[in-house]
């Protein structure tokens, strides 16, 4: 089959200037993009307004646009340039919103330009939350259990085939005013009354809520022929409530049993079916009741999103640059695996790490934003880490911060009530979480303050005993081999190590190179080792074989 | 959550070229040999475990957590545990799901099979990789590396051994009462999920030890026989081979992984063992009928070799697309067919499940004729 040769000139659109949850993941994948599609011959077209990004430098594209991502400025391009298509599924929600707008003005069939990725249907069935809720019910997945009323008792009605809580949500409002959560019969009274005054068609949306669900997401890419693959499965650290953004992230899944996870890979292809995303990579958002597996899909994403970039770097499946090229009609057999050379990019990433990312916030530079965590996201950057465990991959990934802690240290200010901290997500809450436990409290009862999956407070338990140890036997780890390993491999730093025993950095690092424990690198190869890897793609861990000598 | 606190002994991993990996032992205490593989699956551990055709291996899961989730009643591929011994990274203290019972530890314990944790697990895959699979022994027992080495040396082999006498059920047994379409499965280590995805298809299934002769099985007048999975060399299982060689032409043949070696060997090919096999959930295969790409889950260690089929008889219909190696074939003439990999999956991706609705379609195609 192999590429389109209809097609000679392809317009990308970008993402724009930089804002909160829309940051150079989509300079990556818009980079990437640009250069598998002239890699391939064709002619690049690029508008973007943001001249800081990668995507703009002058070998990027055959001709870049340094102007505002809107209906007019690109229409005007298109006149210009005239392309043949537009691939408007790696500039992120701007580019997409674009897209859309452009479709509905008819500028694309005015110029006879040709939507590739995805279509105005497509996007607009993914985002419509009606017309994605019949969607998702034709192919039979559960969504939050939700209805309309217009009369309060129509309200009551409803909630009683939902249960508490309910989100009660007005439609057609200024502002967004009205809306809640209710635990109760008396305060779901209370909010849907008010919401119903709020809208100005006496109209509410009761939704089932299912914040504290464990939250999980799937990258997914599908060729022209229909073939589906699962790039990765990422499970939050923190459940439903809080933004992805926001939460720390988790590859590959960790909680869910075989069974658990192909009912999701099963409802994430039939997703990406139904919704139409014909070729080109797609995110899904599953979330699990944690006490008795109850699963629902809570949002698809039919483009690349911010944690497509994650997923690629924590596999090495490139997925901005599969993407463009399913775009112009190769399959996924079709392509090579950049990585084993000898293998498609039609299978499946399987990895042998687990990969972190912390997202990184700096509310000191936003005064009037209070330091709490909600569905709307607020981090303005992250780091990932890969380690052989999740205690290896979560200490480097906080020390990566650049917020001066050199792996999980106890947090800053312990003046704050515990249990408030628990309970209300916050960016400081994995320090106290360290702080609980060290303090003795369960995981029960952390779960229950967090809703995080004891699973992941476990392997914070077991840093915190590891540290207790290395405190309590003052200096032993500087002249114990076995202790000084069993710290490394847990993330720890020499750093921090010094910290937990009034020693420097470097008089660790000089009795760890003494005691012979050192760093060695594993490589990141999509395939667990099954296939040589001809990508130098390290990450640093403590193990008995070093793949970077041998 | 109290686990752990106790003091692990050590455990080593020798293999039979002279290497030695140390960890601490989790699970039973004791000594096992077995051909060393390692499987690539994510998610599955429980499934993989209760897996006959692990039966005489002692597998290294290559993602590193392992136990995360525990272990539950429902999802297992057999009554037991079938490996000879378990090689993870690190084994999770803590056993966390909605559906979890015991922890992995416990649940090796009780099946008394012997686990290992704290190894370069990754070191391992890529030995085999570049070595190839080979006789090892897990100890916990004897801390002797020269000892252990001459032990593995000396174990049993793999090659020509017939494994499925000691994992087929001993008696005849029915799986489920009703169905409007008659299964005989020959079991030779069958997982549970054949039977299951059969009994959901509205099939009667009847599980026949491999033993049984093509005489006995038509005499219970299947409508389809169902050719399961099992482990070890398929060669060495003359008997079943016969019984298949029997059967074609006379109902429709259904095999699965050792099934689909046996269907080979009867069909007049030969097979031959792959240097360290397949084992995982992420195999892409081409359907080369529809051309269409399908995930699938695998666990092989041989391999039906295609130049050796009569191309008037048979027709390749599944390839694998890493390294080409034969997936699928059908008779040319008779409603025979059977596949390399897992269309039970379990663990694994379902893409192959319209396996079970050819093999039903051709058993009510054979009631019209």
């Amino acid at each position: 089959m192999a590429k389109r040769t209809d097609i000679k000139s392809i317009l990308i659109i970008g993402s724009g200037p930089i804002v909160i949850g829309q940051a150079c993941e989509f300079d990556y994948s818009g980079t990437q993009a640009c250069k598998a599609l002239r890699a391939e011959g064709y002619k690049v077209i690029l508008v973007n307004s943001n001249p800081a990004t990668i995507m703009t430098d002058p070998e990027m594209a055959d001709r870049t646009y340094i102007e505002p991502i809107h209906p007019n400025f690109i229409e005007k391009i298109i006149e210009q340039e005239r392309p043949d298509a537009v691939l408007p599924t790696l500039g992120g929600q701007t580019a997409l919103n674009c897209a859309v707008q452009l479709s509905e003005k008819g500028v694309f069939k005015k110029y006879n330009v040709e939507m590739i990725g995805a279509d105005e249907q497509v996007i607009k069935k993914a985002e419509d939350r009606e017309l994605f809720k019949e969607a998702m019910q034709k192919i039979g997945l559960d969504l939050p259990r939700s209805g309309r009323a217009y009369k309060i008792e129509e309200a009551c009605d409803i909630v009683e085939g939902i249960g508490y809580p309910v989100i009660v949500r007005p439609s057609f409002t200024l502002g967004g005013t009205g809306g809640g959560i209710a635990y109760n019969s008396q305060e779901f009274e209370e909010v849907a009354a008010k919401g119903l005054e709020a809208s100005m068609i006496s109209e509410i949306l009761i939704e089932e809520s299912v914040i504290g669900w464990k939250e999980f997401e799937m990258e997914v890419m599908r060729d022209k022929r229909d073939n589906v693959v699962i790039i990765c499965s990422i499970e939050n650290f923190d459940p439903m409530g809080v933004h992805t953004g926001d939460s720390i992230t988790v590859a590959p899944a960790q909680t869910l049993t075989d069974v658990e996870y192909q009912k999701m890979r099963d409802a994430t292809i039939a997703a990406i079916r139904e919704i139409g995303v014909d070729t080109g990579g797609c995110n899904v958002q599953f979330a699990i009741n944690p006490d008795d597996g109850r699963m629902v899909v809570i949002e698809i994403n039919p483009r690349v999103s911010r944690s497509s970039a994650l997923a690629s770097k924590a596999t090495g499946f490139p997925i901005a640059k599969i993407a463009a090229k399913l775009a112009v009609g190769y399959t996924l057999d079709e392509i090579p695996n950049d990585i084993t050379k000898e293998t498609p990019a039609s299978f499946e990433p399987t990895i042998d790490y687990c990969v972190v990312k912390i997202p990184r916030f700096t509310f000191e530079k936003f005064k009037e934003a209070k330091p709490v965590l909600t569905i709307s996201m607020k981090s303005v950057g992250e780091t990932m880490a890969i380690g052989r465990t999740f205690k290896e991959a979560l200490q480097k990934g906080m020390r990566g911060l650049e917020i001066k802690v050199a792996g999980l240290e106890d947090p800053k200010k312990d003046d704050r009530d515990l249990k408030t901290m628990l309970i209300t997500p916050n960016p400081d809450r994995i320090f106290y979480i360290k702080l609980a436990l060290k303090q003795g409290m369960s995981i029960k009862e952390i779960n229950l303050h967090t809703g995080i999956d004891p699973w992941f407070l476990e392997n914070i338990r077991e840093i915190v005993g590891l540290e207790k140890n290395i405190i309590s036997q003052k200096g032993k780890i500087l002249r114990d081999r076995v202790m000084m390993t069993g710290a490394k491999k847990a993330g720890f730093s020499d750093k921090q190590i010094g910290k937990l025993i009034g020693k420097s950095e470097l008089d660790v690092w000089n009795a760890r190179k003494k005691l012979g424990v050192q760093a060695t690198f594993k490589l990141v190869d999509t395939c667990a080792a099954e296939f040589e890897a001809y990508t130098p793609y390290f990450y640093s861990t403590y193990e008995l074989e070093d793949e970077s000598r041998t | 959550m109290a686990q752990g606190k106790q003091a692990q002994c050590r455990a080593y991993l020798a293999l039979e070229d002279g290497t030695v990996y140390t960890g601490q032992a989790f699970g039973y205490n004791g000594e096992a040999e077995g051909e060393l593989v390692f499987n690539t699956s994510m998610t599955g551990y429980q499934e993989i475990l209760t897996d006959p055709s692990y039966k005489g291996q002692i597998i290294t899961m290559t993602y590193p957590l392992i136990g995360n989730y525990g272990v539950n009643t429902e999802d297992v591929e057999s009554e037991k545990i079938h490996c000879s011994g378990f090689v993870v990274k690190e084994r999770s203290k803590l056993a966390s799901n909605w559906r979890a019972g015991d922890d992995l530890d416990a649940y090796l314990k009780k099946n008394k099979v012997i686990g290992i944790e704290g190894v370069d697990t990754r070191a391992i895959t890529r030995h085999i990789r570049l070595s190839g699979a080979m006789k090892a022994i897990i100890s916990t027992k004897d801390n002797n590396p020269k000892s252990l080495v001459k032990k593995a040396k000396a174990s049993r082999s793999i090659v020509g051994v017939d494994l499925v006498k000691e994992v087929t059920c001993k008696k005849q047994y029915n799986w489920n009462k009703i169905g409007k379409h008659k299964v005989v499965l020959i079991d030779c280590g069958a997982k549970f999920n054949i039977m299951r995805e059969l009994a959901e298809r509205g099939c009667r299934v009847v599980v026949v030890p491999a033993q049984a002769s093509a005489r006995k099985i038509l005499s219970l007048k299947p409508h389809g026989v169902m050719l399961s999975n099992g482990p070890g060399d398929p060669a060495a299982v003359t008997y079943v081979i016969e019984t298949v060689r029997e059967l074609v032409g006379k109902v429709p043949v259904f095999g699965i992984c050792l099934g689909h070696q046996m269907m080979g060997l009867a069909l007049g090919g030969k097979t031959f063992k792959l240097k360290f096999g397949h084992r995982g959930a992420n195999q892409p295969v081409m359907n080369l009928t529809t051309k269409k790409i399908e995930i699938t889950s695998q666990n092989h260690g041989f391999s039906v070799d295609p130049e050796s089929l009569d191309k008037e008889t048979v027709r390749l219909t599944h390839v694998n697309l890493n390294d080409r190696t034969l997936e699928g074939l059908r008779h040319k003439k008779y409603p025979v067919f059977s596949v390399q990999y897992h269309p039970e999956a379990s663990p694994g991706p379902h893409d192959s499940k319209y396996l079970f609705d050819e093999f039903i379609r051709e058993m009510e195609d054979g009631k019209k004729n």
